[in-house]
């Protein structure tokens, strides 16, 4: 066990963690943000997609232990009143269906638009296919990146 | 056909509402939500209003907020937005002051009409609420005019309601929420009058979907998300093969690690319960057991196979007889035969599944995304030795279901109860599964082998078709068993035994397969794999007759079937087929749905590729024309993830997927463009959210075939 201070959605926060406790369980766990899922522990499905210094990094295979001091955002601080074009854009289309995988794709395509403003659809494919939906809600998260591109 | 009416009498309305001659019953309830579409459970509670029940369904607060209590699962099917507008649009209510809240358990009050249960299933949603709920905002409406005439001193009938305002012509006006306390102490009139389905300004728009903000600013809750104070973390070690029991445990080891609390046997495994998440994996995996495999199931997937297929050969109880398809068969002069190969599928939802357990003084509360509530209810109440009545179930969030939240012996709720019974501490308890759990918990669709046999007469009319499949029933065994009628499970059948194509002989057998392997309904169930063989077989028939796919089904279909409508409607909007490639079609009956894809492939490199999908849907009165698009965008990149790329295969019986890197999903880069089209209907309203799946995989396979030449029999296939 270890004492970690991380800056979480602007904000210092401390915890006591093993040093391979993954970020994603400090998030959920030890600070309650909850928006950040669990699905599948591996780096495989993007349910816990947050950003680590402005990049997009799947929480569950990050040890809290590396993160150096870099600052993480989460769902939760990804903007204010959840207002980011991305959501809104998001809500407007009604993307979500269970919702469960959506953080994580809001997370991934608000990576992609900081660096790449008006994205290509190769190029939304290529930033998202990290990050599964089972409910296949993939045709309105492409319009939903695409609507938030023109807006933004 | 219309099957509502447009009025129904007081004992009617009180028979749906459960209430009987007791009257209405009147009673507040805590906060109201905070925002529409945020369950009360997961909501940070607004300053108090008070909520007077004006019936089950209809609870209006002080604040004029109207919220519908929603006695189904929220998954994703969208459901809970479609049941909320129903009711605002015959109670007159805006739409921006409904909200919605989930049922809690009560078999007397929420029961599915269709089941006779509590529970969330066969596409049912919308279909079994469209009268009850239709009903409950007519009747909520009614007792606040009454109320309105009664403090205005005004007769009823010169009351009108619109957009959430009670008004008068000689000026008086209100909100619900002022009228609310005097509604609930009117007495309901002798009719409740229900609206013609002209003059609806909510059912039938695109209105976006009441938990859009909370699903995607991360404060949705799901099961996983729970908490309550003390609470302590579950992870289990289940047996590698099914019916393993355990012979001998060395926990030591775990037993060690700082921060584990207890380490618990129980009926389906060992339980590591720890401060947290991460802790309890780490302890798991130090976990030694030995397992007894005397009862297990040890054939692997291509033992399986071998000996599917060998039951495949014999005679097998009959599903449906028409005519005399086997002579027919023996007398055509160019029968067609195909044999097909299905997988086990895992229903693999993105939450991992899970549930809070709180077990103290002889009750138990449970949180989590509840989808059979009142079979779940019986479960709990059983493990944990209480009554029924004192198994509150609180609904939450499912993130994402596809059938495995509903299982007939409530396998992972029982799991979480049995680890609260077996904890020395009576602390509560929430059981996370991880992907490995998920994916090697049984529960699949059932692999299934079916050799198909037919024929085409002389003027190109089909003659016989003969079916015969090996398949798991699911319902031998469970408390649903009563079902199976002369060895025939209806849900292994369905979508062949009972298709309206005109075939004079048409003959159905199915074998049920003894493995032991648990499986569930996924997805559509029986339609998954029937709808793929008859589909596929049928193109097969108007490839052997040299006839136009389209028009060949289209020959066979009853006049009156609605199959037409929309097979007509998915050609037209298909327009031209693509050049050089393929295009496929498929027409199938699911849940009371009627839906046709057209799939179109053009080649890429010398490679087929998919171009799009084009389907329509006839799913009668629309309550939400964009929630019926999404469950059509879903079903069909649900169906497509399984026909190229998913299969649960076992070796030596184990499962040899643990993660998504070995069970294959679909993935954004791979999902097609879609458009979906509505029939107009003036039909009761039936599902959306099964129907989608079943044409989609025959129609690829056709198109492929169309491009190649290639007949697909064998799933999960690739394009190129």
């Amino acid at each position: 066990m270890s004492k970690f201070t991380i800056t979480v959605n602007g904000q210092p926060r401390e915890v006591e963690a093993d040093d391979d406790k993954p970020l994603l369980w400090v998030l959920r766990e030890d600070f309650g943000l909850t928006g950040t899922k669990f699905g599948c522990g591996a780096s495989l499905c993007g349910a816990c997609t947050v950003h680590l210094d402005g990049q997009a990094v799947r929480s569950c295979s990050v040890p809290v232990s590396a993160l150096n001091g870099k600052p993480v955002v989460t769902i939760e601080g990804l903007a204010q009143d959840g207002q980011h074009p991305l959501q809104k854009a998001w809500a407007e289309l009604s993307v979500p269906q269970c919702g469960y995988c959506q953080s994580g794709q809001i997370m991934s395509a608000a990576a992609l638009l900081a660096k790449t403003p008006q994205p290509s659809d190769e190029q939304i494919n290529q930033a998202m296919s990290g990050n599964i939906c089972r409910c296949g809600s993939y045709p309105r998260i492409r319009a939903a990146i695409h609507k938030a591109a023109g807006s933004s | 056909m219309l099957k509502f009416l447009p009025q129904t009498s007081r004992r009617d309305f009180l028979k749906v509402l459960g209430l009987g001659a007791a009257g209405l019953v009147v009673g507040c309830t805590g906060s109201p939500p905070a925002s529409p579409g945020t369950p009360v459970s997961s909501a940070t509670p607004s300053p108090a209003a008070q909520l007077e029940e004006l019936n089950h369904f209809v609870k209006i607060g002080a604040d004029d907020r109207v919220t519908v209590v929603v006695k189904h699962s929220e998954f994703g099917q969208g459901s809970s937005t479609g049941l909320t507008a129903i009711v605002a649009e015959e109670l007159d209510a805006d739409w921006s002051q409904m909200a919605w809240e989930f049922a809690p358990a009560d078999n007397k009050k929420y029961a599915n009409t269709l089941m006779g249960i509590q529970g969330t299933g066969g596409s049912s949603a919308i279909a079994n609420s469209w009268q009850e709920l239709r009903l409950s905002g007519a009747g909520a409406r009614a007792l606040l005019v009454a109320a309105a005439a009664a403090e205005w001193k005004v007769p009823v009938s010169e009351i009108e309601v619109s957009k959430g305002t009670i008004s008068h012509k000689s000026g008086k006006s209100s909100g619900f929420g002022a009228l609310a306390a005097a509604a609930a102490r009117q007495k309901l009139p002798e009719k409740v009058l229900l609206k013609d389905p002209s003059k609806f300004t909510l059912i039938g728009q695109p209105l976006p979907r009441l938990d859009g903000a909370v699903k995607t600013n991360g404060q949705a809750q799901f099961a996983i998300d729970q908490s309550l104070p003390g609470m302590r973390i579950a992870v289990m070690l289940r047996p590698p093969k099914f019916g393993a029991k355990l012979k001998k445990l060395d926990d030591a080891a775990a037993k060690a690690v700082s921060g584990v609390f207890e380490i618990v046997t129980v009926a389906r495994g060992v339980a590591v319960i720890a401060k947290d998440f991460w802790t309890a994996q780490k302890a798991k995996r130090l976990l030694q057991a030995e397992w007894d495999f005397t009862k297990a199931e040890k054939r692997g997937s291509a033992e399986l196979f071998r000996d599917y297929k060998k039951q495949l050969k014999t005679p097998g109880p009959v599903a449906r007889n028409d005519g005399k398809a086997e002579a027919t068969l023996a007398g055509a002069a160019h029968p067609v035969e195909l044999e097909y190969e299905f997988p086990y599928l895992a229903h693999a939802p993105m939450e991992p599944l899970g549930c809070l357990v709180d077990f103290k003084n002889g009750e138990v509360d449970l949180y989590y995304g509840a989808q059979l509530q009142t079979v779940d209810q019986a479960s709990a109440a059983a493990t944990l030795g209480i009554s029924q009545e004192k198994v509150r179930i609180n609904s939450v969030f499912g993130g994402g279901s596809f059938g495995r939240r509903a299982t007939p012996d409530s396998d992972y709720v029982v799991e979480a109860c049995s680890i609260a019974k077996a904890a020395k501490e009576k602390t509560p308890i929430k059981l996370i599964w991880d992907r490995t759990d998920d994916l090697h918990g049984g529960r699949y669709r059932p692999m299934s082998v079916h050799r198909v046999r037919g024929a085409v007469g002389a003027d190109g009319k089909p003659t016989a078709f003969f079916h015969r499949m090996v398949v798991q029933s699911f319902l031998a065994d469970s408390p649903f068993a009563m079902m199976i009628k002369d060895g025939v499970d209806a849900t292994s059948v369905e979508g062949s035994a009972n298709s309206d194509y005109q075939i004079p002989n048409f003959r159905v057998e199915v074998h049920m397969a003894r493995v032991g392997i648990p499986t569930l309904w996924w997805r559509s169930v029986g339609h998954t794999y029937n709808a793929f063989v008859m589909e596929t077989f049928v193109d097969a028939l108007a490839h052997a007759a040299r006839q136009d796919p389209v028009k060949f089904r289209l020959a066979m279909l009853p006049k009156r079937s609605r199959r037409r409508g929309v097979l007509e409607l998915a050609v037209e909007k298909a327009g031209k087929p693509p050049q050089g490639g393929g295009r496929g079609v498929a027409v199938h009956e699911s849940f009371g749905s009627f839906v046709a894809q057209v799939v179109d492939l053009e080649m890429k490199g010398g490679k087929p590729s998919l171009l799009k999908v084009v389907c329509a849907v006839d799913c009668g009165i629309v309550i939400n024309p964009d929630q019926v698009k999404s469950q059509m965008e879903s079903g069909i990149n649900y169906a497509l993830s399984a026909a190229l790329g998913e299969a649960i295969t076992l070796k030596d019986g184990e499962v040899e997927q643990s993660n998504f890197d070995a069970y294959k999903v679909l993935r954004l880069p791979a999902a097609p463009p879609i458009e979906v089209f509505i029939v107009e209907s003036n039909a009761a309203p039936t599902g959306t959210g099964e129907p989608g799946v079943p044409p989609l995989a025959p129609a690829l396979a056709n198109a492929l075939f169309a491009a190649t030449g290639k007949r697909i029999t064998r799933l999960p296939f690739t394009l190129g």
